[in-house]
């Protein structure tokens, strides 16, 4: 523990004692007190190292004072101040003395900025660990009674997150007051506090006695509930949850439920809201009895709700609802209990309800197996398909495996065909991009052959799309593709569609020739990047387009690890040095820079190469022969891979990107 | 139940592919879920309103107000009030239409009725007016269509049962403002709860709902004094969930309106409570990120504030000083703005309290990037009095912006600011020339020692670091004795953890 730091470290430091006068406090000080916030924030964030060139005591009664009374600053510093103290036991001298961090946290506690409080507050609850029971009770339980009968809101709300931690570990009286002190927040003047209790209610419950749940807990969320507010009515839900885990049945039902019954029905559509949000977590606290008698009803309603707000929540929750439902007896509760309600969702008038729902249902077909998903939930999934909102069939394409798994995707494939080629030439590219990001799921779920016949057109197709951000992706697709189908299958479709495009007349898809190399080489490996790639891109050193021109030299750069000295030496390196003179500045640039990574390769396969041959045949040093297989494998790991120029590479053009992003949105 | 259903899933199906929605012509791909989110339908909303109401009795017209008898006016003042308490769907729009028409004759009635007939507003009306009115309007607002709904760029969503609501607004407010009407009566029908769930509608993002509760809440103000206090605690509530939890509430920019009146007649001296107001909400209210839509009535408040109490300017610009902007350089314009209507009012006396801390920031916001920025600052030497200000206090401003104002003459990008710079130390120059040439002549050494310091500090902080290593070291040692831990580093992060 932190701890050990404490007594023990004078011993340790007494050699350095010579340094504390170096550091008189005032210098330090001053430091926390810059004019400049930034500076003092860097002070602040580094106030553990001021801490220990102090040494505990010192801290103790001179550092700590010094920051409980400066706690008016910017409230950037107070935050970094809070998270700080939380971790200072050990550098005030251990567990004995952590309640001299006390005073700073509980100013902190009361600030009005609420990320301050909420930091100060959790520090306050790390802090009360490291606490012994008699100090506890001592100096940790009167700050949150006072912070508890603050007069401002703030210092209240702060106080609700501190019950919990100091309850378990005090006395029977105290934890009577702890408990007073509660229930008065619970009915506060202030509806924030109200609030933070509401928040807090089932944390402390479940640190008390199960009697005072019942004859004191169950009142307060009674109250909550029903708050006049209901920003405070729907906190009461979330304690619910918890709350409902500790008591019985018989309690649950006579207690609990009714109000649960309530909220789900409550005239504010935000209280409805949380109850269909909780949903799955209600459904398990209560058991699986109260959610056939009350859950299932609650959710029905909840799926027709007049708000589309409720029901695109409840509509989230309905795969998770029928989980979680006993496996007895399961099937017909969801076919005629949910499965009514969900059909009428599938032509909800918001498209929000029912991309909810298409995120989900999918998963529905293994709860159900196969032959009610087909009798009951291909249509819906067919229906949703052919859904006017993008959205909507994405959702349920990109959930696919779910139904793979269970009747087999072909079942879906006459309807799957035109939706995907549908959203593959949507007008959004936000869409298309989506929809590409599947495209290596369902080419897996698809097979190569249905995937050579109906799907590479598009992929290739998407090569050659205006959207810089779907060209891109495309490339990244060609790659996942060649990963799943394996080389002979790039050689055979791809890698040829690719090269053909060097020859295109805009230089954009000659690019893209160039971006498709780079994304392929590696997957492809050696033979076919020395083979059939290289000579394209060497070809294209020539070609009218700076931008091309200097592409090529970065590709050059990214495919060099994957080639061996032959090729480097020979073909790629003179290219390289006759872009090095090119009349344009960038393709100088990039050409040189990728003659030095090149170089570089070169030189660590020499080494190499000499490393090995040395010990064998010493006066080799001659190598321009050897083809050592070392190198040539270890174009994953080996040392050219570690010189960082492929992520300084991507970084750049990912800026690239976006700027290109950005200038075509506007076009 | 199940046997519906069928059929109303079918019609849809076929509806799609063909009918797959086209884009409309004008937008242009890329960034546009903005303007997507609009061209999409509108959805239904504000149902909230008739989740409850069932069993629809159908309306029938009764006779007018002003055929009866004065018998018989108020039992048919009664029955046309209940009348009125009936709600209808406006979200579709052709349902009930006869309905809807009869509401509305009676409401205009109503109206018509109450602005100009005397001797109407009796005793056993109250309760029947409150609850038609509460009714009415009274209702959970829904969920807002946007998310991310922005008052100054996008459309609000307007209230559909707008054509009855506006009547019954009306109605509300001219039985307020009757001869007749009695507070003494109301106050038993408009109490707390009244109040606080009329302060909740001041949410809705009808700007025309907004305009009639806030003539409303300021009558309820004026006539109801029992409530005031209460109605000032719930606007405090309002704002500090605003500030400090949700950032959202559309009326706050109404509420503050009626909270600058309210200051306006605030007696001297000013109650703690009011104080604590200033301080505690209103100077908060700045850091709100939607500043600039309810900021002229904010500085409304702070300068009525001031006006009445100038005790309280320090107090005030150090919050502003506290809370200034620093990345939005829009609301930093305004905050510039403000301070200057502050200025104009502040007392000397006040003005020498914080003339230091508030130059420091004026020559921050100079050396802005942003050119507004840095041009609505220099426009305080466009000010007459703030001029006399920092004449008779020069020894104390000119230091505290010079530095800056050299630099920044010298470095920005923009001519028009490096010429209003000029301009600026020309009249520093007029002022005092010795104090000038003296801060001229120290300028360099100045940047000097600041560097100098600067490199004191990196080499205090090394030192530190050395020390902190070596005493973890040390107390590894201590600790561990012959245990070899080679990472005394990765042991400290452990330990304090």
């Amino acid at each position: 523990m932190a701890g050990a730091a404490g007594p023990r470290a004078a011993p340790g430091a007494a050699g350095g004692d010579g340094d504390d006068s170096l550091y008189p406090i005032a210098v330090l000080i001053d430091e926390l007190r810059n004019e400049d916030v930034q500076l003092r924030l860097n002070s602040i964030k580094k106030l553990s190292t001021i801490a220990l060139a102090l040494g505990v005591e010192r801290t103790r009664t001179e550092l700590l004072p010094f920051l409980t009374d400066t706690i008016y600053d910017e409230d950037e510093v107070l935050l970094a101040l809070a998270e700080q103290l939380g971790n200072f036991t050990g550098l005030v001298g251990g567990p004995d003395f952590a309640h001299c961090l006390l005073p700073p946290l509980e100013s902190l506690a009361t600030v009005e900025e609420t990320v301050v409080r909420d930091k100060a507050v959790e520090s306050l609850r790390q802090i009360s660990q490291e606490h012994t029971p008699v100090a506890l009770e001592a100096h940790f339980v009167p700050l949150v009674k006072r912070l508890a009968s603050g007069d401002w809101f703030t210092s209240r709300t702060s106080a609700c997150g501190l019950f919990s931690v100091c309850y378990p570990r005090a006395s029977n009286a105290v934890k009577a007051e702890i408990r007073q002190h509660f229930r008065s927040l619970c009915s506060d003047d202030t509806p924030m506090v109200r609030r933070a209790a509401a928040s807090k209610l089932g944390e402390f419950a479940k640190v008390l006695e199960l009697d005072s749940v019942k004859t004191e807990i169950v009142p307060l969320f009674t109250n909550l509930a029903s708050d006049e507010q209901d920003s405070v009515r729907l906190l009461a839900v979330e304690a619910c949850v918890s709350i409902a885990q500790l008591l019985s049945q018989d309690d649950l039902e006579a207690l609990v439920i009714p109000i649960l019954r309530q909220a789900a029905e409550d005239k504010s559509w935000r209280v409805r809201y949380m109850v269909a949000d909780k949903f799955s977590e209600l459904q398990k606290a209560v058991g699986p009895k109260i959610t056939l008698n009350d859950l299932i009803p609650a959710f029905q309603s909840l799926l027709k709700d007049c708000e589309a707000e409720v029901r695109a929540a409840a509509a989230h929750k309905v795969k998770e609802l029928c989980e979680n439902l006993p496996t007895e007896g399961r099937e017909a509760i969801i076919v005629n209990q949910i499965l009514p309600y969900i059909k009428e969702l599938v032509s909800d008038t918001n498209q929000h309800v029912k991309s909810a729902l298409a995120s989900v249902i999918m998963g529905l077909s293994t709860i159900l197996g196969k032959e009610n998903t087909i009798e009951h939930l291909l249509p819906l999934f067919l229906a949703q398909l052919k859904d006017e909102c993008p959205e909507v069939r994405l959702n349920i394409i990109s959930n696919l495996d779910c139904v793979n798994e269970v009747i087999g995707i072909r079942q879906l494939s006459q309807s799957l065909l035109p939706a995907i080629v549908e959203l593959a030439e949507d007008a959004k590219w936000r869409v298309r991009l989506a929809i590409i990001e599947y495209m290596p799921l369902l080419a897996g779920q698809l097979g190569v052959e249905f995937f050579d016949e109906k799907l590479n057109s598009l992929c290739m197709a998407w090569l050659v799309d205006h959207v810089y951000a779907i060209r891109e992706a495309a490339t990244n697709n060609l790659m996942k593709l060649v990963q799943k189908f394996g080389t002979e299958w790039a050689q055979n479709t791809i890698v040829p569609k690719v090269l053909v495009m060097a020859n295109d007349p805009n230089y954009l898809h000659r690019m893209t020739t160039l971006f498709c190399i780079n994304a392929l080489s590696e997957a492809c490996g050696q033979e076919i990047t020395t083979k059939q790639m290289l000579p394209i891109v060497l070809k294209m050193a020539g070609d009218q387009v700076a931008n091309v021109r200097f592409n090529v030299a970065k590709s050059l750069q990214k495919i060099g690890p994957i080639l061996d000295t032959d090729a480097l030496q020979g073909k790629v390196k003179p290219v390289l040095q006759k872009l090095g003179q090119d009349e344009d500045m960038d393709v100088k640039y990039f050409a040189q820079e990728a003659i030095s990574v090149v170089a570089q390769r070169l030189r660590k396969l020499d080494v190499l190469v000499k490393d090995r041959e040395e010990p064998r045949i010493p006066g080799a040093d001659k190598n321009l022969f050897l083809i050592p297989r070392g190198p040539g494998e270890d174009t994953g790991k080996g040392p050219a891979c570690q010189l960082h120029v492929n992520t300084r590479d991507t970084l750049a053009q990912l800026e690239i990107a976006e700027l290109v992003h950005f200038l075509q949105s506007r076009e | 139940m199940e046997t519906k259903l069928p059929p109303a899933s079918t019609p849809t199906s076929p509806s799609s592919p063909g009918l797959s929605p086209v884009p409309p012509p004008d937008k242009v791909d890329g960034f546009s879920r903005r303007s997507l989110r609009r061209a999409r339908p509108r959805r239904s909303h504000s149902s909230s309103q008739f989740r409850y109401q069932s069993n629809q009795q159908e309306l029938t017209p009764l006779p007018l107000l002003k055929d009866v008898p004065a018998s018989e006016l108020h039992e048919l003042l009664s029955r046309k009030l209940a009348q009125c308490g009936v709600m209808f769907d406006f979200l579709d729009c052709v349902a009930d239409l006869k309905g809807k028409e009869v509401k509305r004759a009676a409401l205009n009635e109503l109206v018509e009725c109450v602005g100009s007939t005397r001797g109407v507003l009796i005793e056993p009306v109250y309760p029947d007016i409150i609850r038609m009115i509460s009714v009415n309007i009274f209702r959970t607002l829904p969920p807002s269509e946007n998310p991310e709904f922005d008052p100054e760029e996008d459309e609000p969503n307007l209230e559909p049962s707008w054509p009855h609501l506006q009547l019954v607004y009306e109605f509300f407010l001219r039985f307020l403002e009757s001869p007749d009407f009695q507070p003494s009566v109301a106050k038993r029908y408009v109490d707390q709860k009244f109040v606080l769930m009329l302060l909740e509608l001041f949410d809705s993002e009808d700007p025309r709902e907004r305009e009639y509760l806030k003539t409303i809440l300021h009558r309820v103000y004026g006539k109801f004094l029992g409530l005031r206090a209460y109605i000032r605690k719930q606007c405090n509530h309002i704002f500090l969930r605003f500030i400090y939890e949700l950032e959202h509430f559309n009326g706050v920019a109404e509420l503050l309106e009626i909270l600058g009146s309210i200051i306006n007649g605030f007696a001297l001296p000013l109650k703690t409570e009011h104080k604590q107001f200033l301080v505690r909400v209103l100077i908060p209210l700045h850091s709100v990120k939607s500043l600039s839509v309810f900021h002229a009535q904010l500085a409304y408040c702070v300068v009525q504030f001031l006006e009445k109490d100038a005790t309280l300017t320090e107090h005030v610009i150090r919050g502003l000083l506290k809370y200034w902007p620093k990345t939005c350089t829009q609301k930093e314009v305004m905050f510039l703005g403000e301070m200057e209507e502050i200025l104009d009012v502040i007392e000397p006396s006040q003005f020498v309290k914080i003339q230091e801390p508030l130059f420091k920031q004026v020559a921050r916001c100079v050396s802005s990037p942003h050119f507004q920025v840095a041009e609505r600052a220099l426009y305080f030497w466009n000010n007459e009095y703030i001029l006399s200000l920092i004449e008779d206090n020069c020894h104390t401003v000119l230091p505290a912006v010079f530095g800056t104002l050299y630099q920044v003459s010298k470095e920005h990008w923009n001519q028009t600011i490096v010429s209003l710079i000029y301009n600026v130390l020309k009249t520093f120059m007029e002022m005092n020339g010795k104090l000038f040439d003296e801060l001229t002549a120290s300028y360099k050494l100045e940047k000097q020692q600041e560097q100098q310091k600067a490199q004191e500090r990196q080499e205090l902080w090394q030192g530190l670091e050395e020390l902190r290593l070596r005493r973890l070291q040390g107390t590894q040692g201590a600790k561990d004795g012959p245990l070899p831990r080679p990472t005394p580093q990765v042991a400290a992060s452990g330990g304090q953890s």
